[in-house]
């Protein structure tokens, strides 16, 4: 099916690469359907372009190539509603709030988008606890973000 | 907003399958048990308000993203 996006124009994609996200993401109720899609050539950032808006679209990463310990714990509710079977199958990312310069940009450590990726299946984790912020310098030595 | 008056212990039913009990008062602070289906999300309030102002920033950002990953990559 084609889709038109927000930083690749119109483009092809295959149905079965659509991820569900049944209840949205917190502040978009209605939008279930994502596709990930390469920022560009570079393994380092990636989109989460919604299938049916076009000018929706989060650019996003890996926590663990900027946080290296980073870990959460996912509890059964989470498992339940992503049908996670094994570690193997999950797959997690974090919003990145792009900002000019780039140095001054920030992730999401506290609501990271966790993905079943073998039944395509994805929901905004909201962590409980206080040990991650919302907005989390992306170079980790920058402690002062404002 | 509904108000509605409740005591220690008892319980408030919202459709078919969800229950807010009032378990405990303690000064300025009431504890509240939720029963309701695995697939309703229950968060704080605050948390849940920061997270939706989180995800808009991140949506609408004004920078030119392409022109961005550009000028890091040439560094």
């Amino acid at each position: 099916m084609k889709i038109e996006t927000k930083y690749h124009g119109e483009i092809e994609i295959k149905k079965e690469k659509v991820i569900h996200f049944i209840n949205g993401l917190p502040g978009f109720p209605d939008e279930t359907d994502f596709i990930i899609l390469d920022l560009q050539n570079d393994a380092v950032f990636q989109v989460l372009q919604s299938v049916h808006t076009s000018a929706l679209a989060f650019v996003i990463t890996s926590p663990y190539l900027f946080y290296e310990g980073y870990s959460i714990e996912l509890n059964d509710d989470v498992l339940e509603a992503l049908s996670i079977k094994n570690k193997e199958e999950v797959v997690v990312y974090t919003i990145v709030t792009l900002t000019d310069p780039f140095v001054k940009s920030t992730i999401n450590l506290r609501a990271p988008i966790v993905i079943n990726s073998k039944v395509l299946k994805g929901k905004q984790y909201i962590l409980n606890d206080t040990e991650h912020s919302s907005k989390a310098p992306i170079s980790p030595e920058q402690k002062e973000v404002k | 907003m509904l108000v509605l008056t409740r005591k220690n212990n008892e319980s408030i039913q919202i459709g078919e399958d969800i229950e807010i009990k009032v378990l405990g008062i303690e000064g300025e602070q009431i504890k509240i048990g939720i029963s309701a289906p695995k697939s309703v999300d229950i968060y704080r309030k605050e948390l849940y308000t920061e997270i939706k102002e989180q995800n808009n920033a991140a949506a609408s950002i004004s920078v030119d993203v392409l022109k961005l990953m550009r000028e890091i990559k040439e560094k």
